[in-house]
């Protein structure tokens, strides 16, 4: 029987692999930030209020560059706007919840626990506590994000080019040991062609645009695909439960 | 702190949250018609690819298909192991220590 304590160790368990890719990341990140003049406080407050890996990265880069906050701020919000593909995707799952659970998990959505969560809400089983694993997923992947950050603040001041370590590798490494599990349909395997595609040629639109333009080519490549070519029935059947509160 | 890092921090916040809560509180209590349902599942493959493929093809900027792209050559041995074993873990720490090795190998 599903518990809400199961279901959130679980979920701090199923983010680990993830969690250990974001590592090299927020080290990164932390030492890029305070070698690029921000202070060491400034650089742990981002990481513990913003909490958004990929746009912290961007952001320490601009302050290093001497840009203005505008752009800084208007940048961040680019760079964050998949997240509201990782919200449509779950509201038909969280709808049920409260404001007292929409607001954390909200504040706390990050790739890591949207790509985790959205496998767990996506299994068949009919736990009503599903939203505990999400929890879980997020707490880990927030305590950890802090705790490296400070680490990576530390090291700035002592490691001379982190980047050049190779470290910046395990962003995409880690995602691709997400998707590749995923490609089981030939609808799945004609929108991820089309995703890829689509962002190698748009990848000169600044911050990340290129990365909104084609994920939407890549669902829109699935569904046609998909109306065409049936998905056999190997394909992952799609179970949406409306748990009632 | 600076008041500059201040106005950064709240400023950056602020978007990022407009990112991810409103859809989870506005949508809540609409209906999402059946085609919309079927995009969904879409998602995570579709940005998860545009994500990697950049990454790995082009990581400078630039697409670059030769032996000189030791993300590339470590992102195929990754995918190998990704396949082989389906361990995430396993994928990413033996997709780095790739990376090293080839490096030390061949750069």
């Amino acid at each position: 029987m599903p518990t809400r304590r199961g279901e959130f160790l679980a979920g701090m368990r199923e983010i680990v692999p993830l969690i250990v890719g974001a590592i090299p990341f927020a080290i990164i990140y932390g030492a890029v930030a305070v070698t690029g003049g921000m202070s060491p406080v400034a650089a742990a407050a981002m990481s513990a209020i913003v909490f958004a890996g990929s746009a912290q990265f961007v952001a320490a880069g601009l302050v290093a560059a001497g840009v203005g906050l505008g752009v800084i701020i208007f940048t961040t919000l680019i760079v964050n706007l998949r997240h509201i593909l990782y919200a449509a995707t779950l509201v038909p799952y969280v709808r049920h919840l409260g404001q007292r659970w929409l607001v954390p998990l909200g504040f706390t959505l990050t790739d890591e626990g949207f790509f985790t969560t959205i496998r767990r809400y996506q299994a068949p089983d009919n736990s009503p506590y599903k939203h505990w694993f999400f929890a879980g997923t997020a707490a880990a992947m927030y305590v950890n994000w802090q705790i490296w950050t400070w680490i990576g603040i530390w090291a700035g001041q002592s490691i001379p080019n982190p980047r050049s370590w190779g470290l910046d590798f395990a962003f995409p490494v880690t995602f691709l040991g997400m998707l590749l599990p995923q490609v089981h349909s030939v609808p799945v395997a004609a929108c991820v062609v089309a995703a890829a595609g689509t962002a190698l040629l748009l990848q000169s639109l600044p911050h990340q645009l290129g990365l909104v333009a084609a994920a939407l080519a890549g669902v829109s490549t699935g569904m046609v695909v998909e109306r065409f070519a049936p998905a056999k029935s190997t394909a992952v059947k799609e179970t949406i439960h409306h748990d009632p509160a | 702190m600076t008041l500059r890092e201040v106005l950064m921090i709240v400023g950056m916040a602020a978007v990022t949250i407009a990112t991810r809560y409103p859809v989870l509180a506005l949508f809540r209590h609409v209906e999402f018609p059946p085609l919309l349902l079927a995009a969904l599942k879409y998602i995570p493959p579709a940005v998860l690819a545009a994500i990697v493929v950049p990454g790995l093809v082009a990581p400078q900027g630039d697409i670059d298909l030769s032996l000189r792209n030791d993300f590339l050559i470590a992102g195929l041995f990754a995918a190998v192991i990704a396949w082989r074993t389906n361990n995430l873990l396993l994928t990413i720490l033996l997709g780095m220590a790739g990376l090293w090795v080839y490096r030390w190998l061949v750069m």
